[in-house]
């Protein structure tokens, strides 16, 4: 048996190359997910006329492992009044739907694990499964301010679901596939042929709706600091904080992935021709998902935080109505016009 | 072999979660419990090649519903043990209504008849899966075979909502509310003026 | 037409827009914060910072033990005891100041007769324990030494004023 035929056929062959791809993507997005941490201050600290973090390594680049390495060594408090086996498994959770969505994410034509038929809908089931860690977070800390917090951020993020839910169904009416990437391979062409541009106001919608799933200022609202402590996370410490925030962090990039394959055509270059198609897509796909977490930190250098009661309006009497009506346009515009 | 492993291991799962729901002694350990219990269902339907619906299992029951159990479940204060006080003094009559259902069901069970003509329904409909992928075997049947039927269940949910609304909605008069419309309809000329103030003169307005 | 007018406005999002725009040039303008550790900002030389005991320039300690300073500080945070000294002169054998109970008001430095106790530029001088702050004799006369030439610069630029 040769070594070829030992990975494709024999399964612990299988196995180890299964392995081996999920480890290409998690250990990169994991390090991804660290400097997201650092663009993220360094952004706001320029919006700010401030300097960011700028002392631990050159430029400050090994900022994220020196917060890392803290909250590693800090000691894991489990209050008295808790649930601890939820205590415990609520950061889990958070972290891993924020890992195991990027199983359908295609970086590249046919760089993908899975290349299932519902990927979509795979990526928006495993991004509502995220309000799990963060409600049994809340309820396991027997804490007021964590209850309070996970209440606000699960209604939040049911909510903004739904608009997600219409923009998904829009993007899939003009793909007409629920495969990541045949719904990329439909934007083929330059950055004209993207879905932003003819669903330009979806594009707004589901931006600002993934601002609300990730709890991102303006819709910080679970964990403002001033009204509910810390919100969900008020009673974690160390490695279970850390793992809250690196799932934010990473499930942010989800999202940001998501708006790169569903509106800015995934791996395709911008312009179509010689010198720009020279470029691996990967490198494309990783481009517009760092230019959309620009846009993320840009939002939370720039906006104020909304009331609960506006945040709720937004997304039932404005962005619902708003993304149905554009979703029946569209429809009109496909069945008339395409 | 690994598909028969794992179907015997989701099956166990959702058997004993489903058991707990009723087992548990907290309430919110029941709905942890039946979220999982869905969960696994997803996966078993996964496992028959069900994607979509498997899918849509998981973002209408888990990520939708059950949020809405849990909520409501973790606001209730509920006491187990005043809801054990009169657990004795209710037990023939409990018992007898399990039994009524139990033997209901055995019943129905018992004289359960196929149509005749059933299994030639079933290979007539049975969309070719090399053809299509069963997401769009579902909306054809969904959309274009049974729209009426479909349409009709849509109406149904939509009174019922309507109702809802109707019921609980009450209109109290005084209250003084926000409109965002005009205060987002604001011009900075409408609001802000400046004003150059010579040396102990101030402002007036 | 007000309507429209507003409608559009409102659904364009001109005003957040905006907003990006301002936050966006605000990037790329230089940065106003002093690099701290690195770079310092200017004190004045009336700042009020960690304390220090003067000596002459032979080298005789300033302080008389006249224990006006201990009389006029606020937070009873400086205790001395004095005895003479061999040679007849009269010297404090313990000159303490409790830097946790010290508001930095300066009185001390206002009532001593000789600027034998003054505040110095230094504000860095935070411990790890709470001992560490309770500063003796001889830890106030090594900041005395040490401070010297920016204490003595500072008091030469207050002379006219005071």
């Amino acid at each position: 048996m040769t070594l070829m035929e030992f990975f494709t056929t024999h399964w612990l062959g299988q196995l180890i190359v299964i392995v081996a791809q999920c480890l290409a993507i998690t250990v990169p997005l994991l390090v991804a997910v660290a400097y997201m941490t650092y663009v993220d201050r360094k952004v706001w600290a320029a919006i700010q006329l401030r300097r960011g973090p700028n002392v631990v390594g050159p430029f400050g680049l090994l900022q994220p492992f020196a917060d890392g390495l803290k909250l590693v060594l800090k000691e894991t408090i489990v209050p008295s009044g808790a649930n601890k086996v939820l205590f415990v498994l609520a950061p889990m959770i958070t972290f891993a739907t924020a890992l195991i969505a990027w199983a359908v994410v295609p970086f590249d034509d046919g760089w993908v694990l899975a290349d299932v038929n519902v990927g979509i809908l795979y990526l928006f089931a495993i991004s509502s499964l995220g309000v799990y860690g963060i409600i049994i977070a809340g309820w396991a800390s027997n804490s007021k301010y964590a209850f309070l917090g996970a209440l606000r951020s699960a209604a939040q993020m049911v909510s903004y679901e739904v608009s997600i839910g219409f923009v998904l169904v829009t993007v899939l009416l003009c793909a007409g596939s629920l495969n990541l990437s045949d719904i990329v391979k439909a934007q083929a062409g330059g950055f004209w042929n993207w879905y932003w541009l003819p669903l330009l106001p979806m594009f707004v919608v589901f931006f600002i709706s993934a601002l609300a799933e990730t709890n991102r200022t303006p819709f910080d609202l679970p964990m403002s600091e001033a009204e509910l402590v810390a919100g969900f996370h008020t009673e974690y410490s160390a490695m279970a904080f850390g793992l809250f925030f690196l799932g934010e962090y990473a499930n942010m990039i989800l999202l940001s992935g998501m708006g790169a394959v569903l509106f800015l055509g995934g791996w395709y270059s911008p312009l179509p021709f010689a010198p720009f198609t020279w470029v691996p897509g990967l490198v494309w796909f990783a481009l517009k998902i760092a230019v959309l977490l620009f846009v993320f930190s840009w939002t939370k250098g720039t906006v104020p935080r909304y009331r609960y009661d506006q945040l709720m309006r937004l997304g039932w009497k404005i962005f619902l109505p708003f993304s149905l009506l554009w979703l029946v346009l569209t429809a009109a515009a496909i069945q008339f016009l395409g | 072999m690994i598909q028969t492993l794992a179907f015997y291991v989701f099956a166990a799962v959702t058997v004993v979660s489903a058991f707990m729901v009723i087992a548990a002694r907290n309430p919110v350990h029941s709905v942890l419990y039946l979220i999982l219990a869905f969960f696994n269902s997803a996966a078993l339907f996964l496992l028959m090649g069900a994607e979509f619906i498997a899918m849509i299992l998981v973002i209408v029951y888990v990520g939708a519903v059950a949020v809405l159990f849990l909520f409501v479940v973790m606001m209730l204060d509920i006491n187990i043990a005043e809801l054990r006080q009169g657990f004795l003094k209710y037990l023939p009559i409990g018992a007898a209504v399990g039994t009524a259902l139990f033997a209901e069901l055995l019943l129905v069970l018992g004289v359960w008849t196929t149509s005749p003509i059933a299994n030639e329904m079933l290979r007539a409909k049975a969309p070719d899966l090399a053809r299509m992928s069963n997401t769009q075997a579902l909306g054809q049947l969904i959309y274009t075979d049974y729209l009426f039927l479909f349409q009709a269940a849509g109406m149904v949910l939509l009174v019922a909502m309507i109702g809802a609304i109707v019921l609980t909605l009450r209109t109290r008069p005084g209250v003084r509310r926000q409109r965002i419309a005009d205060q987002i309809g604001r011009r900075r000329e409408e609001a802000v003026v400046l004003v150059k103030a010579g040396v102990g003169e101030g402002v007036s307005s | 037409m007000a309507f429209l007018d507003r409608t559009a406005r409102a659904f364009l999002l001109t005003e957040v827009i905006s907003g990006f725009v301002l936050t966006l040039k605000y990037m790329f303008k230089p940065k106003v914060t002093v690099n701290y550790p690195f770079e310092k900002g200017p004190l004045s030389p009336r700042f009020r910072g960690e304390h220090a005991l003067r000596r002459y320039p032979n080298g005789e300690e300033r302080c008389i033990a006249c224990k006006l300073c201990e009389a006029i500080c606020p937070a009873l945070a400086i205790t001395i005891e004095a005895e003479p000294r061999a040679d007849g002169s009269r010297r404090t054998t313990r000159y303490d100041i409790d830097m946790t109970k010290c508001i930095y008001c300066g009185y001390c430095q206002e009532s001593c007769p000789v600027d034998a106790i003054v505040e110095g530029p230094n504000f860095e001088f935070s411990t790890e324990t709470r001992e560490e702050l309770m500063y003796d004799k001889q830890k106030l006369l090594a900041n005395g030494d040490r401070w010297e030439a920016e204490i003595a610069a500072n008091l030469a630029a207050e002379a006219p004023y005071r």
